[in-house]
């Protein structure tokens, strides 16, 4: 089967980047494809273990991507032997997938890009798709040759937002989509009474922050990402969202917010959306931060 | 709240890890982390949904697991004893810790005396499942655990209330 074929339903939903996308199918026809590298990340890292697409590594976002003591990604030595041990050149393609809509796929894939690995791409779905189409999987865990792989240092300016970045961003009354729940953006408890919130002292949004929840870019029954019209619908028809926009999009760690910079960026086409991976954890326990609480 | 706090607080401190717990616990700190996965693979795989004969679907909010993405529910049923049994729903298909932790808090507080339920320290968690997981997948365990001793504790507020009134 062709790749034209392979991809034209990805193809005819109008994405600004449509080849960030690859169908199941396409993934299914490229398994022994030695320059593609299939790469699972999960948040529930059981589930690798579980079961994976054969031939598919294992990307942990807690041991693999982050600092091992600082709040913080891996830096420029760490991504190197990562990309070493997962077998990974500059030129290999590689196709991210996971749990929860590609939540996490996105997450992997974002901190890939701090490094420029711009040869990469999500297989539209996830595991949820794959799963449900009963394609095959397996609890081999291959092993590839490690490779020699050169990094620049991480790029923290293009597509990562840190705390004071955001205060000006806040300040400027430029765009920001809060992409939690409603129940966290408005500060509700989603707990029982007698129970404070766990892991943040102070419930609300960033002032001028928009709501919209993350999966709303995902169709629930297949995981998929909703046609670019539909997308639209959401970010520029419901919070006013333009390509044009200087964007900020956060969450409680900065992984859900991920998949929404993954939509702006990749299948919207906007030019400048950046990730806080501080995220809610550290505004809503930083001390003194302006709240916005309806 | 400050109250509420501090009685947490508290128990977190003086917490007590009910035998079988316990023992489960024990097990899973013996082990490296790829054991630990096969381990709770297999927990995971004894799942089974709470029975209609408890609750059916749509389950109550107040039975829902706070913070957790895999949609946890828990629910709790009466012995004659005065102990509880457990029951869980994960409406996650993929939710494969929360199945685990389901299935390991059913095997191993359910007839356990009430005041050692509402005494396990959520430190449990983390010498189970390490701590080397996702905030927020923990954060999902303690609000399935939150939520298992909400059950116990409201009884034993109703024990004390009706002790008290009788006396």
């Amino acid at each position: 089967m062709s790749e034209t074929v392979l991809l034209a339903d990805i193809v005819a939903r109008g994405y600004a980047q449509p080849d960030v996308l690859v169908s199941t199918e396409w993934v299914a026809q490229n398994l022994k494809n030695p320059n593609i590298r299939l790469v699972e990340s999960n948040e529930d890292t059981l589930l690798y273990a579980s079961g994976h697409i054969p031939g598919a590594v294992h990307v942990d976002w807690a041991l693999d991507l982050n600092d091992p003591i600082r709040r913080d990604y891996l830096d420029r030595a760490g991504f190197e032997k990562l990309m070493s041990r997962i077998g990974v050149t500059p030129s290999t393609t590689v196709v991210f997938y996971g749990d929860k809509n590609n939540w996490w796929a996105c997450y992997a894939f974002w901190v890939f890009q701090l490094f420029g690995h711009s040869n990469a791409k999500v297989m539209d779905g996830g595991r949820l798709k794959w799963e449900k189409e009963k394609r095959a999987t397996t609890r081999d865990v291959p092993s590839y040759p490690t490779t020699s792989y050169t990094a620049p240092d991480r790029d923290d300016t293009r597509i990562r937002a840190f705390r004071d970045e955001v205060l000006t961003h806040m300040r400027a009354k430029k765009k920001m989509v809060d992409v939690r729940s409603p129940q966290e953006f408005t500060g509700e408890r989603t707990h029982m009474a007698e129970y404070p919130q766990e892991g943040v002292l102070r419930g609300g949004h960033i002032p001028g922050a928009r709501n919209v929840p993350w999966a709303r870019a995902a169709n629930p029954e297949d995981g998929t990402f909703k046609d670019a019209a539909a997308l639209r619908a959401i970010y520029e028809g419901e919070i006013g969202l333009r390509p044009e926009d200087d964007v900020v999009a956060y969450c409680r760690i900065g992984e859900r917010s991920s998949h929404t910079w993954f939509v702006l960026t990749y299948l919207l086409g906007y030019k400048r959306v950046r990730n806080y991976d501080g995220s809610w954890t550290e505004w809503g326990n930083a001390v003194g931060m302006p709240i916005e609480k309806p | 709240m400050g109250q509420c706090r501090g009685h947490a607080d508290r128990e977190a401190l003086t917490g007590f890890v009910p035998g079988p717990l316990a023992d489960v616990a024990a097990e899973f700190e013996s082990v490296d982390r790829s054991m630990r996965a096969e381990m709770l693979i297999e927990y995971a795989d004894q799942f089974e949904s709470v029975p209609a004969t408890v609750a059916t679907r749509p389950f109550a909010e107040v039975n829902r697991a706070p913070r957790c993405e895999s949609e946890a529910y828990v629910f709790a049923t009466d012995r004659p004893d005065g102990s509880i049994d457990l029951w869980f729903a994960v409406e996650n298909p993929q939710g494969l810790s929360a199945k685990a932790w389901a299935v390991i808090l059913r095997q191993t507080l359910s007839g356990q005396p009430l005041e050692d339920i509402a005494r396990v320290p959520q430190d449990t968690i983390f010498r189970i499942f390490g701590r080397d997981g996702s905030m927020g997948k923990g954060m999902g365990l303690i609000g399935m655990l939150d939520v298992v001793q909400h059950e116990a504790r409201t009884r034993l507020d109703k024990r004390k209330r009706a002790h008290a009134m009788l006396h």
